[in-house]
C-alpha cells in the first residue's frame, strides 16, 4: 500500500473520531439527549478521547463532557469516578487555551452539584490548576477559571476556604479591573460567594482591596454586573460592623440609591439587601443611610414590586426602627408605616407576613407616638386577626403577640384600642384594658366617647378572676365612672330592674 | 475613942456600904457601859452623819457648777453644729436649684433636644421628598435613554432591511411593491429605498453598519450625525461643507480563530506533488461529449460559450487549499 492510502487511513479515523465528539457535543446540548446518552456509555467513550492526539478533539470531548456534567447529578458523579479529574487537572497546566476552557467547564460542571463533588475536584488539584489559569492572558480562560472557582466556594466554608488559600483572591481582584464585562461579572459573583462564609474570608477578601474595586463597578450600565457587585458588596458588610463601615467609607451610599430605580428587579433587591445588612449593626450606620435618602427609595421601591423581592426592603425598615426611637420616627415619617400596612395585605407567604410583623413591632414599640402611628394605620386589628388565626404559621403567631404586647404597652390612642376589646383572647385583652385605665382617668372627653361607643358596656362583660391584674383594671376603669352608669351597662341589668318592677308594690 | 469605935462601926458599914456600892456597881456596869457605849456611839454617828451630809452638800456643789458648765460647752457647741448644718443646707438647697437649671438645659440642649430632633425629622422628610424628586428625574431620564436607543436601533434595522431590499425600488417602467400605484403615497419603505445608496459588499459592511446614524431619524437628538455614511445618499440634516470621503478600509478584526483540527490538518497533510495532471487530459473531450448528450435540452448558446472560456487550470500552479 502506498504512503497515501496508509495516511488516508488514519485521516478517516481521525475524522471519524471528530465527528463522534461534535456530535456527542450537539447533543448533550439537549437535556432530553443526556440518559440516552449515558446508557449508551458515553462517559467511558469519552475518556480515551480526552488524551487524544488531535488538540481540536481534545477540546471538543472535554467540552462534551462538560456539557453532561453539567446536566445531571449522576453523570457528574460518574465523570468523578471514572477518574477523569486527575488528568483533565494535570493538562490543565500543560495545553493551549481552548483546552483549558473546556477543562475548566468540566470542573465547574461537577463541582456545581454538590459539596462532596467539589471536595473531589478540591483533592484532585483542581484548585491549584485553576488559580494558575486565572494568570493566563486569555479573558475566556479567566472567565472559565473564576466561574468554577465560584462554584467551589459557594458550597460551604471549607471549599471556600481551600480556595483561598490557594491564593485565588488577589488574581480574581485583578480580574475585576479586567475590561471585559463577563469577565468581571464572574469575578464579583466569586468574590461574593467567597465572602459569604465566614468574617475572615469576608476580611481576606477585603486585605485585597476588592471593595475599592467593587464600589466603583457601581454606576456601571450593565445591569448583572451591578447584580453581581451589590451581592459581594453586602455579603462582605453582612459579618461585622467594621466591615460594614469598611464598605460605608468607600462612599458608596449617595450614588448606590439611584440604583434603586434601575430596570432589574435584581439590582434593586441586591442593593436593598446591602442596605439591609449594612443597617443590622449599629444606629450610627443606619444614620448614614437614613441622611442620604435611602429610606424614602426603599419605601418607593416596596411599592413598586411584590413577592420575595419586597422581604430585604421590609427587613431593612424594621432593622432602622429598632435601634432608636428617633429613627423609628424617621421612618414614620417617610411613610413606611402605610406601605408595611399594604405588604402585610398584600402578601400570602408566611414567612414574609412574620418578617412585617416584627418590623411593624419594631417602629410601635418606643413611644406613644410611634404607638399611635401604627394605631391610626388601622394595624391593630389585623395584627389580632392573624395573631388568632389558626392557618398561621407558629413563628407568625409568636412574633404578632410580641409585636401587639410591644406596641399595646405604650399605647394611649383609644380610638385605636377600642376594636381591640371585642375579639381578643384574654393575654392581649389584659393589656388593652390596662392601657384603658391609664388614660380614662384624666380625661373626661375620651371617658365620655368610652361610654358611648359601648366600651364601657363591653367591659362590664369581660369575666376576670378577682385579684388577677385584669380584674384590677376593671376595677380601676369602673371607678372613673359614677355607680349608676357602671350598673347601668352591667349585663343583666334589665333583668335586675324587671325584677325591682315585680317586687314592687304601689304605695 | 468614940468616934474611933463610930468609925470602926462606919468602917463595917462603910465596907458593907462599899461592898454593896461596888456590887452594884458591878452589877449595872454592863447595863451603863452599854448604855455609855450606845449614847456615845449614836453621838459618834451624828457627828459622821452631820459631817457625810456636810459633804455631801460640798460634793453636790461640785458637781452641780461641774454639770453645768459641761452643758453649756455641749449646747454652744451644738448651736454651731446646727448653724452649721442649716447653712450647709441652704448651700445645697442653692446647689441643686443651679444643678437643676443646668441639668434641664444641658438634656434639653445636648441630650434630647427637641428643636434639634424636630429638624431633623423634617431634615429626612425634605431630604426624602429631594431624593424621591430626584430619582424619578433619573429614571425619567434613563428611560428616555433606552428610548432613544432602541428607536435608533429600530430606525437602524429599518435602513439594513431597506439596504438588502433596495431591488424592490420603484422604476419609471414598473412600480415596485412598496409603491402601489392604489395607494395616496408611496410607503416608508419606497422613501427609505430611495434614499439607500446601494454598494457591492466590502469587506467593511461589518463595521460600516454603524455608521448608518447619519440619517435622519425622528428623535435622536444624541447622535454625532457621521459624515460619510456609506448607504445613505443626501443627507440633508449634516452640514455638506465636508467632502464625503469614502470610509478609511480599516484592517478587518480578526475573527473567530478557524477550527485548530483545519489548520492542523493544513500543516500536516501531505500535498501531493506530483507534475500530472488532476484532472484526466481528455476531460475537455469527456465534458463535451457529456455536452452533446444534454444539447436537446440546453441552447446552443451555451455550448458555444461554454467551449470558449473552457480551460483547465494546471494542477501544481494550483496554491495548497
Amino acid at each position: 500500500m502506498s504512503q497515501r492510502q496508509i495516511i488516508q487511513v488514519f485521516e478517516q479515523y481521525q475524522k471519524a473520531r471528530m465527528q463522534f465528539v461534535q456530535t456527542v457535543a450537539d447533543l448533550a446540548s439537549r437535556p432530553q439527549n443526556i440518559e440516552i446518552l449515558h446508557n449508551a456509555g458515553v462517559m467511558s467513550m469519552l475518556r480515551p478521547l480526552m488524551l487524544d492526539v488531535v488538540p481540536s478533539i481534545q477540546q471538543t470531548a472535554a467540552l462534551a463532557l462538560g456539557r453532561l456534567a453539567d446536566h445531571s447529578d449522576d453523570l457528574a458523579e460518574a465523570v468523578v469516578k471514572e477518574d477523569i479529574l486527575p488528568q483533565l487537572v494535570h493538562s490543565l497546566s500543560l495545553q493551549n487555551r481552548f483546552y483549558k476552557k473546556a477543562a475548566a467547564f468540566v470542573l465547574r460542571a461537577v463541582a456545581k452539584h454538590s459539596p462532596e463533588l467539589s471536595q473531589s475536584v478540591v483533592a484532585s488539584g483542581g484548585v491549584d490548576a485553576l488559580v494558575l489559569c486565572l494568570e493566563e492572558f486569555d479573558p475566556g480562560v479567566k472567565e472559565a477559571a473564576a466561574w468554577a472557582l465560584g462554584y467551589i466556594a459557594r458550597h460551604n466554608a471549607l471549599l471556600a476556604q481551600s480556595v483561598v488559600d490557594a491564593g485565588a483572591v488577589p488574581l480574581l481582584v485583578m480580574c475585576l479591573l479586567e475590561p471585559e464585562l463577563a469577565l468581571k461579572r464572574i469575578a464579583a459573583s466569586t468574590l461574593s460567594d467567597i465572602s459569604k462564609h465566614t468574617p475572615e474570608l469576608a476580611q481576606t477578601v477585603v486585605d485585597n482591596g476588592a471593595i475599592a474595586h467593587l464600589a466603583q463597578m457601581i454606576l456601571n450600565p450593565d445591569a448583572k454586573l451591578k447584580r453581581q457587585v451589590f451581592s459581594a458588596l453586602s455579603q462582605i458588610s453582612k459579618h461585622s460592623v467594621s466591615l460594614a463601615e469598611l464598605v460605608i467609607e468607600a462612599e458608596i451610599f449617595p450614588a448606590a440609591v439611584a440604583c434603586l430605580r434601575d430596570p432589574d428587579e435584581y439590582v434593586k433587591k441586591n442593593v436593598t439587601t446591602l442596605m439591609r445588612e449594612v443597617v443590622q449593626h449599629t444606629p450610627e450606620l443606619s444614620q448614614v443611610i437614613v441622611n442620604c435618602g435611602g429610606m424614602a427609595a426603599v419605601i418607593d421601591y416596596l411599592g413598586n414590586c411584590s413577592g420575595n423581592l419586597r422581604l430585604p426592603g421590609i427587613m431593612m425598615l424594621g432593622y432602622v426602627a429598632a435601634h432608636s426611637e428617633n429613627l423609628a420616627m424617621a421612618v414614620i415619617l417617610s411613610k413606611g408605616v402605610p406601605q408595611l400596612a399594604l405588604c402585610l395585605s398584600e402578601e400570602s407567604d408566611h414567612t414574609m407576613k412574620a418578617a412585617t410583623v416584627w418590623s411593624i413591632g419594631q417602629i410601635g414599640h418606643h413611644t406613644p407616638e410611634h404607638a399611635k402611628a401604627v394605631a391610626t394605620a388601622n394595624l391593630l386589628p389585623k395584627l389580632l386577626e392573624l395573631y388568632m388565626d389558626a392557618s398561621s404559621s407558629e413563628d407568625l403567631q409568636a412574633k404578632c403577640k410580641k409585636a401587639l404586647k410591644s406596641i399595646l404597652q405604650k399605647c394611649t390612642y383609644l380610638p385605636g384600642l377600642e376594636p381591640l376589646l371585642y375579639d381578643a383572647p384574654s393575654n392581649i385583652l389584659k393589656h388593652v384594658v390596662c392601657q384603658f385605665s391609664k388614660v380614662l382617668p384624666h380625661d373626661s372627653k375620651a371617658r365620655r366617647l368610652f361610654v358611648t361607643s359601648g366600651g364601657l358596656k363591653k367591659v362590664q362583660e369581660i369575666q376576670a378572676e378577682p385579684g388577677s391584674p385584669l380584674q384590677e383594671h376593671i376595677n380601676a376603669i369602673n371607678s372613673c365612672f359614677p355607680e349608676e352608669i357602671v350598673r347601668y351597662y352591667s349585663p343583666g341589668y334589665s333583668e335586675v330592674l324587671l325584677e325591682r318592677l315585680e317586687n314592687y308594690q304601689p304605695a | 475613942m468614940a468616934e474611933l469605935l463610930q468609925i470602926k462601926s462606919q468602917v463595917k458599914e462603910f465596907q458593907q456600904e462599899y461592898v454593896d456600892k461596888n456590887s452594884y456597881a458591878e452589877e449595872n456596869r454592863q447595863k451603863e457601859n452599854q448604855a455609855a457605849t450606845r449614847i456615845q456611839s449614836w453621838f459618834r454617828a451624828c457627828k459622821v452623819r452631820a459631817y457625810l451630809s456636810h459633804l455631801h452638800k460640798q460634793a453636790v456643789i461640785i458637781q452641780k457648777i461641774w454639770r453645768g458648765f459641761t452643758a453649756r460647752a455641749r449646747f454652744r457647741q451644738m448651736v454651731k453644729a446646727a448653724y452649721f448644718i442649716m447653712k450647709m443646707n441652704f448651700y445645697e438647697e442653692m446647689a441643686v436649684r443651679i444643678q437643676r437649671r443646668w441639668r434641664g438645659f444641658f438634656v434639653r440642649k445636648y441630650i434630647h433636644n427637641f428643636y434639634a430632633r424636630k429638624s431633623y425629622l423634617e431634615g429626612v422628610s425634605q431630604k426624602n421628598e429631594l431624593v424621591r424628586q430626584e430619582l424619578d428625574e433619573l429614571e425619567e431620564l434613563q428611560k428616555r435613554e433606552r428610548d432613544c436607543l432602541e428607536m435608533v436601533k429600530e430606525q437602524t434595522a429599518k435602513v439594513y432591511q431597506a439596504y438588502r431590499l433596495h431591488h424592490l425600488l420603484s422604476t419609471k417602467q414598473c412600480p415596485g411593491v412598496f409603491n402601489s400605484p392604489f395607494r395616496p403615497a408611496p410607503h416608508e419603505m419606497e422613501q427609505l429605498l430611495r434614499q439607500v445608496k446601494y454598494q457591492a459588499p466590502t469587506r467593511l459592511a461589518h463595521r460600516g453598519r454603524s455608521s448608518l446614524l447619519g440619517m435622519p431619524g425622528p428623535a435622536a437628538p444624541s447622535f454625532p450625525g457621521t459624515p460619510g455614511s456609506p448607504w445613505i445618499k443626501n443627507t440633508r440634516t449634516c452640514s455638506s461643507s465636508r467632502p464625503i470621503l469614502h470610509p478609511i478600509a480599516c484592517k478587518k478584526e480578526q475573527s473567530q480563530f478557524r477550527e485548530p483540527g483545519e489548520v492542523w490538518e493544513q500543516h500536516v497533510h501531505c500535498p501531493d506533488l506530483t507534475l500530472r495532471l488532476q484532472t484526466s487530459h481528455t476531460h475537455l473531450e469527456e465534458a463535451q461529449k457529456q455536452l452533446r448528450q444534454q444539447e436537446g435540452t440546453g441552447s446552443m448558446l451555451h455550448h458555444l460559450s461554454h467551449s470558449r472560456s473552457s480551460f483547465t487550470h494546471p494542477a501544481y500552479a494550483k496554491s495548497f487549499r
